[in-house]
C-alpha cells in the first residue's frame, strides 16, 4: 500500500514536469505576443523588444524556462504580466473558490449517483430505464447551458438563488451556501449520471457473485449483504470513476465558473488565456496538474482501502 | 430474428428505430450546414433591429437574438465551424488512438511500455486547461486545438485497441500466417482492424459527443470563433447575456446541441447492439429449436408411511421447479420427492444440468432470478417451508438449514476478513456483543481443523487456500447451528488431497452435532465415503434411490449403471472407462417417454411411448425404469 502511494507520488513528478514544460513551450512559440500585449497595441517596434529584454523574453526557450522552474520550485510563479501581483496570492484564493465548487459538485454526484444506481440496482424496473435515459442526457446536457437554465428558473423567474456571483464564507455563510448551490448542481449533473450507470451496472455483477447467495444462504440478512457486502465489492470500480468525474469536473469548473461569474481558477487561466498573462496561465495550469495529481493519489489510496487484494499480499 | 446471424449489418440496424432516427438527425445537420447558403432564409449576418429577440415568429421560426439576426440561419451556417471542429478532434482521436494501439499491442516490449506511460500520462492531463493554454498562443485557431483534444483524448482508445491487438496477435492463425510470409502491415489491415472495427466505432459516437459539448463550450468562452461568425456555442454565449430580458434563446441553441449529441449516442448504442447481437444470434436460433415441454408424470406417492415418522427431518414431496421463458414454464425439476431423516447424509448424484444444484436451492427458498417452484412442498421438520413469507423463510437460513457452495475461492465477500464475515453470521443467529460473536467466530474455525484459528480470522479469503478457506465456509454455514446442512458439490474445486480432509471434517462434524447432510455431488467416491442413501438424478427427475452399497452392488438403472462405468475412482486397473454417449438434454427438450431412452443402451420401443413411474426394485430401493420387475409395489 505505501508503496503503491509513493510510486504515485514519484509518478507525478514526471506528469507536473510534462505540463508545466508544455504550456512553456505552447506560450513561447509566439514571443512577441507577450511583450506587445503588454505594451498595447501602438507601441514602437523598440519599446517591445526593450520589454522584451526586460521580460527576458529575448533568451533562449530553455534558459527562460530553467529560469522559470527554479523559481517554481522554491515557490515562486513569477507575477502578473497585467496587475503586477503575484501569481501565487492572485491563484490562491481562486483555488479556494475552485476546490469549493469540484468539491462539493463530486460529493453531490457522488452521492445521488450512488444511490440512484444501487436504487436501479436492486429495484429495477422504471428507475433502471430512467437511469438509462439519463446517462444519454448526461452526456448531452453541457454544463454551462444547465447553468443558465438553472439561473432562467430559479434565479430569474423565481428568485431563491443569486444568479451570479460569489460570497466568501467569512463574509456571510448563508449567502456563500446560497451562491454555491446552482453551480453546484450545474456542475454535478453529468458525473452524477455517470455515477449513477456504473453503480448500477458493478451492483448487478456483484449481486450475481456466488458469495452473495452463500452468505444470504446461511443467514446474513438481505439488508447486510446488498448494502455492507455488495456496496463494498462494488464500490471499487466506482471510486474509479469518481475520480474520473473530479478530474472532469476541473474543465467542467471552467465554463461553470464563467457562467456564474465565480472567481475560481477556471475563470482566472480564461481571462489570464484572453489577456496573454503568460505567468498566470503557466501558474494556472500547474494548479490545475497538481489538482489532478492529488486526486488520483486519493482515488489509490481509497481503492486501497476498499480492496484487500491491493493492500494486503 | 432466427436469421439474425446472417442478415447484413445494416439491416439489422435498419432495425433499430432509436439508432435510425439518430443517423437521421445527424444527416440532417450535415446536410444543414453544407447548403446553409441555399436553404437558410436569411444571411448570417443580416441584422434587423426592428425584430430584435422577437420569440419565434412566421418570418423567423426560430426567433431572432439581440441584433435582430434570425436564429434558424444561424444555426445552419454556424453548424459548420461546429462540425469542422468535432471532425478534426474525431481525426486526430482515430488515427493517434488505432496507430499507437496497434503499435503498442503489436510491438510489444520497450515500445509497449513507453506508449503505455504515455496513454497514462495523458489520462491524467486536465485536457479545457491545456486546451485553454493553447488559446492563449492561437486565440481564432479551431482545427489545431480540437484536433489536440483528439489525440489527449485519445488515450483511451489506445489502451482498448491494445488490448485487442494483443489478443488477436496471440492466436494460432496469426502465427501461421506469420510464418507463412504474411507481413506485419498485411496481418493488421486484414486481421487486426477488422476485430477492432466495431468497437472503435461504437466509442467514436460517443467521442463525438464529447467532442462536440468541448467545442462548443469553447466556442461560449469566445474561443476558437472569429466573432461575428456565428457558433452553437457562442449562440449559447448571446443567450446567457440576453438571460434577463429573454430565455427563448437558450432553446434552439442548446436544443440543436443536446439533440446532436444524444443523436450520436444513440448511434453509437444501435451501432453497439447491432453488432453484440451477431454474435448472439446463433445462441438464440438454439433456444428457439426447444420443443414443447413434457407432459408431467403422473404423481406418485412416493415416500412411504415410514419414511414419514418422526425421525424424518426434510421432506420434499412433489417438488416442480420451472424456469420462466417466453413460451411459459419449462421445467428444469418435476415431481421431485425424497426425504432426509435427522444425522443422515443424502448424496444427490448427476451430471451437470440435470437439477441437483436447483433442487438444493429451492429448498433454501433462494431460486435464481427466473426460477419458480409451479408445485410441490419442502417439509422441514413438518414446517413448510414453501408457506413461509420470504421473511420467515429468511429466518430459517443458517438457523436450521446451512449451506457451503461449489467454489469456496468465491464463496466469501473479498473485502471483509474472514473472522468478521463469520462473526457477522453469529451475531445474526445468537446475538450477543461484537467481541463474544469474534470469540465464538474463532471458536467455530477451531471446530473446523484450522490450525492458528485466530490468525485465520484476520485474513483475508484471498490469503488462504482452498481447502482452508472451504473449511472457512463450513464453519461460517456451522454458526447458526443449522440441523440441516446442504453442501453443493464441496470437494469439487478443491486438490485430491485435501478433498478427502474436507469430507472427513464434514463427517465428523455431523456425527458430532447430529446434523442432516443434502450433499450435492458427481463423485461416486464421495458417495462412498459419506453417504448413508444416494438418490441419483437425470433430466430433473429421481430415476433411482438406494443404499451407496446397493447401487454400487446392483443398480436397477441404466443411467446409474452408466455413471458408475464412466466413475475413474471406481474403474478397475487397466480397464476401460465408458462415458455415456449423448448429453442430457436441455430443459425443455426432454422426451415423453422415459427421459433417458436416447441414451439408453437398454432401450425398448415401450420406454418411449409414455412417462415412466417410479418401481420398487427391492426395500429402499426405487427405480424409474421399465426393466424393473415389480411394477405392483410402487403402490403402497
Amino acid at each position: 500500500m505505501i508503496r503503491l502511494v509513493l510510486y504515485r507520488v514519484l509518478w507525478s513528478v514526471p506528469l507536473l514536469w510534462v505540463v508545466s514544460a508544455l504550456t512553456f513551450v505552447l506560450v513561447s512559440v509566439v514571443p512577441g505576443n507577450a511583450a506587445q500585449a503588454i505594451a498595447g497595441g501602438d507601441a514602437s517596434a523598440a519599446q517591445i523588444s526593450t520589454l522584451s529584454r526586460q521580460l527576458g523574453l529575448d533568451q533562449p526557450l530553455w534558459a527562460q524556462y530553467w529560469h522559470w522552474l527554479d523559481r517554481a520550485v522554491h515557490g515562486n510563479l513569477g507575477t502578473s504580466l497585467v496587475t503586477g501581483q503575484s501569481v501565487s496570492s492572485v491563484l490562491g484564493s481562486r483555488l479556494t473558490v475552485s476546490l469549493t465548487l469540484i468539491v462539493g459538485g463530486t460529493l453531490v454526484a457522488g452521492v445521488l449517483g450512488v444511490a440512484f444506481g444501487i436504487w436501479a440496482a436492486t429495484r429495477g424496473g422504471v428507475l433502471g430505464h430512467l437511469v438509462e435515459v439519463g446517462a444519454v442526457l448526461g452526456l448531452a446536457v453541457p454544463n454551462f447551458w444547465l447553468g443558465l437554465v438553472l439561473i432562467e428558473l430559479f434565479a430569474v423567474s423565481v428568485r431563491i438563488f443569486p444568479a451570479t456571483g460569489f460570497v466568501p464564507f467569512g463574509q456571510n455563510p448563508a449567502q456563500w451556501a446560497l451562491s454555491l448551490v446552482l453551480p453546484v448542481l450545474a456542475i454535478a449533473a453529468v458525473g452524477m449520471t455517470m455515477i449513477a450507470v456504473q453503480t448500477r451496472d458493478s451492483m448487478l455483477e456483484v449481486l450475481r457473485r456466488d458469495f452473495v447467495r452463500v452468505l444470504e444462504a446461511n443467514g446474513i440478512p438481505r439488508r447486510s449483504v446488498v448494502y455492507r457486502h455488495a456496496l463494498r465489492n462494488a464500490a471499487i470500480p466506482v471510486v474509479t470513476v469518481i475520480g474520473i468525474t473530479f478530474v472532469g469536473l476541473l474543465g467542467a469548473s471552467v465554463l461553470v465558473e464563467s457562467v456564474f461569474a465565480l472567481p475560481g481558477l477556471g475563470s482566472g487561466l480564461t481571462t489570464a488565456a484572453s489577456q496573454h498573462d503568460i505567468p498566470v496561465i503557466q501558474g494556472a495550469a500547474l494548479y490545475f496538474t497538481l489538482v489532478v495529481v492529488v486526486v488520483n493519489l486519493l482515488v489509490d489510496v481509497a481503492y486501497g482501502l476498499l480492496n484487500p487484494q491491493v493492500r494486503v499480499r | 430474428m432466427t436469421r439474425g446471424g446472417r442478415m447484413p449489418a445494416w439491416r439489422r440496424f435498419a432495425r433499430r428505430p432509436l439508432g435510425v432516427a439518430g443517423a437521421a438527425w445527424l444527416l440532417l445537420v450535415l446536410l444543414g450546414a453544407v447548403f446553409a447558403s441555399a436553404i437558410a432564409p436569411y444571411g448570417p449576418q443580416v441584422q434587423d433591429l426592428s425584430s430584435a429577440l422577437s420569440g419565434p415568429t412566421m418570418s423567423h421560426p426560430l426567433g431572432t437574438d439581440p441584433l435582430g439576426r434570425d436564429v434558424l440561419s444561424q444555426l445552419l451556417f454556424g453548424a459548420r465551424p461546429t462540425l469542422v471542429g468535432v471532425a478534426a478532434a474525431l481525426i486526430a482521436w482515430l488515427v493517434a488512438g488505432v496507430a499507437l494501439g496497434v503499435i503498442g499491442g503489436y510491438a510489444g516490449g520497450v515500445t509497449d511500455a513507453a506508449i503505455s506511460r504515455v496513454t497514462d500520462l495523458l489520462l491524467s492531463l486536465p485536457v479545457l486547461v491545456v486546451l485553454l493554454v493553447i488559446f492563449s498562443v492561437f486565440p481564432d485557431a479551431l482545427v489545431m486545438p480540437m484536433a489536440i483534444l483528439g489525440v489527449i483524448a485519445s488515450a483511451g482508445l489506445v489502451r482498448v485497441v491494445r488490448s485487442v491487438t494483443l489478443s488477436v496477435r496471440e492466436e494460432l492463425y496469426i502465427r501461421a500466417a506469420r510464418v507463412a510470409g504474411l507481413s506485419h502491415p498485411k496481418i493488421v489491415l486484414r486481421h487486426v482492424l477488422p476485430r477492432i472495427a466495431s468497437t472503435v466505432i461504437v466509442q467514436a459516437a460517443l467521442f463525438a459527443g464529447v467532442a462536440l459539448i468541448t467545442e462548443s463550450g469553447l466556442a461560449f468562452l469566445g474561443f476558437g470563433i472569429v466573432l461575428p461568425a456565428p457558433s452553437w456555442g457562442g449562440l449559447i454565449a448571446e443567450a446567457s447575456q440576453t438571460l434577463s430580458r429573454s430565455a427563448w434563446l437558450l432553446l434552439p441553441s442548446g436544443g440543436i446541441l443536446g439533440l446532436t449529441v444524444v443523436a450520436f449516442v444513440l448511434l453509437g448504442n444501435a451501432i453497439r447492439d447491432t453488432s453484440t447481437q451477431a454474435w448472439a444470434a446463433p445462441r438464440q436460433v438454439a433456444a428457439r429449436r426447444s420443443a414443447p415441454a413434457a407432459s408431467s408424470t403422473p404423481a406418485i406417492k412416493e415416500p412411504s408411511p415410514a419414511e414419514r415418522s418422526g425421525d424424518v427431518l426434510l421432506s420434499v414431496e412433489h417438488l416442480c421447479v420451472g424456469f420462466a421463458d417466453r413460451q411459459g414454464a419449462k421445467p428444469v425439476v418435476s415431481d421431485l420427492s425424497f426425504v432426509i431423516r435427522r444425522g443422515e447424509t443424502l448424496a444427490v448424484l448427476g451430471e451437470s444440468g440435470c437439477g441437483k444444484t436447483i433442487t438444493a436451492l429451492a429448498v433454501l427458498g433462494m431460486l435464481p432470478p427466473g426460477a419458480r417452484r409451479t408445485d410441490g412442498h419442502v417439509l422441514l421438520d413438518g414446517l413448510d417451508l414453501t408457506a413461509l413469507a420470504p421473511r420467515e423463510i429468511a429466518a430459517i437460513r443458517g438457523r436450521r438449514i446451512g449451506y457451503i457452495a461449489q467454489d469456496p475461492m468465491v464463496s466469501l465477500d473479498p473485502t471483509f476478513t474472514v473472522g468478521s464475515q463469520i462473526a457477522e453470521a453469529v451475531r445474526c443467529h445468537r446475538g450477543g456483543r461484537r467481541a463474544d460473536a469474534r470469540r465464538q467466530a474463532v471458536e467455530l474455525l477451531d471446530s473446523v481443523n484450522i490450525p492458528e484459528p485466530e490468525v485465520a480470522a484476520r485474513r483475508y479469503p484471498h490469503q488462504l487456500s482452498g481447502g482452508m478457506l472451504q473449511r472457512c465456509v463450513t464453519a461460517l454455514a456451522l454458526a447458526g447451528s443449522p440441523e440441516l446442512l446442504i453442501a453443493d458439490e464441496p470437494t469439487t474445486a478443491l486438490d485430491v488431497t485435501i478433498q478427502a480432509e474436507v469430507l472427513a471434517l464434514l463427517r465428523g462434524l455431523q456425527q458430532e452435532r447430529g446434523m442432516s447432510l443434502l450433499l450435492v455431488t458427481h463423485d461416486w467416491g464421495v458417495v462412498a465415503a459419506v453417504a448413508d442413501r444416494a438418490l441419483v438424478m437425470y433430466a430433473g427427475q429421481l430415476v433411482e434411490t438406494a443404499t451407496p452399497a446397493c447401487l454400487f452392488n446392483g443398480p436397477a438403472h441404466p443411467y446409474t449403471r452408466g455413471l458408475l462405468a464412466s466413475s475413474p475412482q471406481l474403474a478397475t486397473l487397466g480397464g476401460r472407462l465408458q462415458a455415456i454417449p449423448g448429453s442430457v438434454p436441455a430443459p425443455g427438450t426432454w422426451p415423453a417417454g422415459c427421459r433417458f431412452a436416447p441414451r439408453c443402451p437398454e432401450v425398448e420401443d415401450q420406454c418411449r411411448e409414455g412417462p415412466v413411474a417410479v418401481r420398487v426394485a427391492a426395500p429402499g430401493h426405487l427405480s424409474r425404469c421399465l426393466h424393473v420387475p415389480s411394477a405392483e409395489a410402487a403402490r403402497q
